[in-house]
């Protein structure tokens, strides 16, 4: 039986990233996870097995990831709020039904604590190597939201946030963090449930007979059916009209579908990307980062602006859709800008479009070591000299 | 009576997502009277149409989803049953039926079946076993029988099949028959029986293939491969599906397995009262 009175565990803990998120996944109204064991996200899953039950929720750990995000779209189809966690290998796994998801417009949240790849790579060692992925992984044109955090905090705070994109867009969302957010031990408040802002998908008001699943309102988002409510209505991963019917050869039906799926994110950008903005006012060198480098990066700035540097920092939270904007206001205003990244270069392509022909410089760092502020402060030096 | 007309009459009609007629199965093809069989089951059980949900993945059989007025779902290729999992433990009222095919339940969802079949998920599955990969042209599959030939056995096929009723009686399905598509009562009998069951159910169908396996392999026209069925299949119900090897001479068909056991459904829910009686014991 559902317990909705024991999923917000209001107080100050003490805990690790990945139990901050599935804390947040509950406090968002998450009543299903279906999932594969992976280090660095295995704790996620053992937190759900546990709590899930308790809220009287569904805990299943599939054969698989595929399976797993299967079970997670039927799941959120049959009216649950529902999310699946992994890290690179399964996240790879996941890419075909990441794009049913997005075709079939389903709500659903996917943490991928990210860890050193390719292939199995460093498996308890941070990576933010599958910033790229996360992007571009599912075959065909789409749009993504991901979201970077920060601090275990934050892995709580953006687990509901994702969830509310999901709702509100009926998309997949991916929580992207790394190995060292998701091991963390931080303190985290956790406040009272009725504080905590949560979002549900908006549902059909037209007659069962009338409802056209795949119709949208003005925001390009269509109101959402769910199995045994009535409605009758078929989905698909073929491309399809506003009823939902298959339509295989049409280039009209096509154009209008992958535009609207790809728009009700690019034309909702400025609501959803957020970013945090410290000390730019003034600032002739900006470090652009998210995850665990922006931690480094904070200090970096702090000290480099005591050392006579006038360094600023915008932190990303939101790095799908990429803050473009935001980004060329700090590259217009700068003379450097450095992007400190655990890969060999992923967003800061991004940072180098949006920048135009303002220098970026990447710090790339693999394996076991984040980066240190005084290698940051190093870079800004250099790039102002 | 015109053909639309007549559609409209028919008793099973409102049944059917009539704007999506015709559909896309060839003549003889066995995946329109598995449709058939299915919504008589459904019309004689008098389900609530409202609480059934047909799940099915790609291939020719998966455009059924589309085609029964209920609530559908057309998967990827192979997680139709990963897909059904999820639907079923999230809302238990629902009756989730996956309806697919042997290549795509088998060969790239074969995982999920097996997985599926030993929780016991409560879900009925339904395969129209046609021997190949019909939606792509005609390759071998999992089912197809050795020497056959197809587009990726020009020179016979080497691989050996899976028994499917066994395969699905040995990772624990609690309903397991097999029947082809000559027996049509008889298949409709056991869709009716699969839907009252608690537990994973399974339910092949052997199906023609008249355009592509069947031509392929010279077995003459739909009605040609009806009277094969009917000339080799002999019906055995409870006989032990590891001896039902489909062969040339011969198809043993029947209602293989019928046992009880608890569904992951049921044992989850049980599982949930019990933790949260104990909460609540603590807490007062
Ligand atoms: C991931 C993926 N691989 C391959 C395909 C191509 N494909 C479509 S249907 C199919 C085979 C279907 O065979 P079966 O399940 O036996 O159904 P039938 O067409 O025979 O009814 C294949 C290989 C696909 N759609 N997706
Ligand atoms: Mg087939």
């Amino acid at each position: 039986m559902v317990d909705e009175s024991r999923a917000v565990l209001t107080g100050t803990h003490f805990m690790s990233g990945d139990l901050a998120c599935a804390e947040g996944a509950l406090a968002a109204g998450c009543q299903f996870f279906g999932g594969y064991p992976i280090t660095p996200a295995t704790e996620i899953s053992e937190r759900m097995s546990r709590r899930l039950v308790e809220v009287g929720g569904v805990f299943v750990q599939m054969e698989d990831e595929i399976g797993s995000i299967a079970a997670v779209i039927g799941a959120s189809y049959a009216g649950k709020k529902a999310m699946t966690a992994t890290s690179g290998p399964g996240f790879s796994l996941m890419q075909e039904n990441i794009g049913l998801a997005v075709m079939t417009e389903t709500p659903l949240v996917i943490v991928n604590i990210m860890r050193g790849g390719p292939s199995t790579g460093q498996p308890t060692m941070p990576g933010q190597q599958d910033v790229m992925q996360a992007r571009w992984g599912s075959h065909g044109d789409y749009e993504i939201i991901a979201l970077a955090p920060s601090s275990v905090q934050e892995m709580f705070n953006l687990t509901i946030e994702c969830f509310n994109l999901a709702e509100t867009y009926r998309v997949p969302v991916i929580l992207l963090a790394d190995e060292i957010i998701g091991h963390m031990w931080e303190r985290v408040k956790i406040p009272p449930a009725e504080e905590i802002n949560v979002v549900s998908r908006k549902k059909p008001k037209t007659p069962t007979a009338e409802y056209q699943p795949f119709k949208p309102d003005k925001d390009l988002v269509p109101p959402m059916a769910c199995f045994g409510e009535g409605y009758r209505f078929h989905a698909t991963g073929l491309t399809h009209d506003e009823k939902g019917a298959p339509e295989t050869v049409s280039a009209e039906v096509q154009t209008e579908l992958v535009k609207r799926l790809a728009d009700k994110i690019r034309k909702n950008a400025e609501k959803i990307v957020k970013a945090q903005r410290v000390m730019l006012e003034d600032a002739d060198v900006a470090v652009i980062a998210y995850g665990i480098p922006s931690r480094a990066a904070l200090s970096a700035v702090r000290e480099a602006r005591k050392k006579g540097i006038k360094a600023g920092l915008l932190r990303l939270v939101t790095i799908w859709p990429f803050p473009q904007e935001l980004v060329s206001d700090v590259a217009k205003q700068v003379k450097a800008i450095v992007v400190p990244e655990m890969n060999y270069g992923q967003l800061v392509r991004e940072v180098e479009r949006a920048a135009k022909t303002t220098p970026v410089i990447l710090l790339s760092k693999l394996g076991e070591e984040p980066h240190r502020p005084s290698e940051i402060i190093e870079a800004m030096r250099r790039a102002v000299k | 009576m015109s053909e639309s007309n007549l559609m409209m009459h028919h008793y099973l009609a409102k049944y059917l997502r009539q704007e999506r007629m015709p559909h896309i199965w060839c003549e003889g093809c066995g995946n329109g009277i598995l449709l058939n069989c299915f919504l008589q089951a459904i019309n004689e059980l008098n389900v609530d149409l409202n609480k059934i949900v047909v799940v099915s993945g790609i291939g020719c059989i998966g455009r059924v989803s589309g085609y029964i007025n209920v609530d559908s779902f057309h998967t990827t290729h192979g997680r139709a049953i990963a897909f059904a999992t999820g639907v079923k433990l999230a809302n238990p009222e629902l009756e989730v039926v996956v309806i697919s095919g042997d290549g795509d339940l088998f060969a790239i969802g074969g995982n999920h079946f097996i997985h599926a079949a030993r929780r016991n998920v409560d879900i009925k599955v339904i395969c129209a076993n046609n021997f190949n990969y019909g939606m792509t042209g005609g390759q071998y599959g999992p089912t197809t029988p050795l020497d056959a030939w197809t587009t990726t056995t020009p020179y016979g096929n080497i691989e050996h099949p899976f028994n499917l009723a066994h395969l699905a009686a040995a990772a624990g399905a609690v309903y397991v028959a097999r029947w082809t598509s000559l027996h049509v009562r008889r298949l409709k009998a056991s869709i009716i029986k699969a839907l009252q069951k608690e537990g994973f159910s399974f339910i092949e169908m052997i199906s023609p293939c008249p355009e592509i396996f069947d031509r392929y392999n010279k077995m003459g026209t739909a009605v040609d491969v009806m009277k094969w069925f009917r000339l080799v299949s002999q019906v055995r119900h409870g006989c032990d599906p590891a001896k039902a090897e489909i062969t040339e001479n011969e198809i043993l068909v029947g209602e293989f397995v019928d046992i009880e056991k608890p569904s992951y459904g049921r044992l989850l829910r049980e599982m949930t009262s019990r933790v949260q009686d104990k909460l609540k014991r603590e807490e007062s």
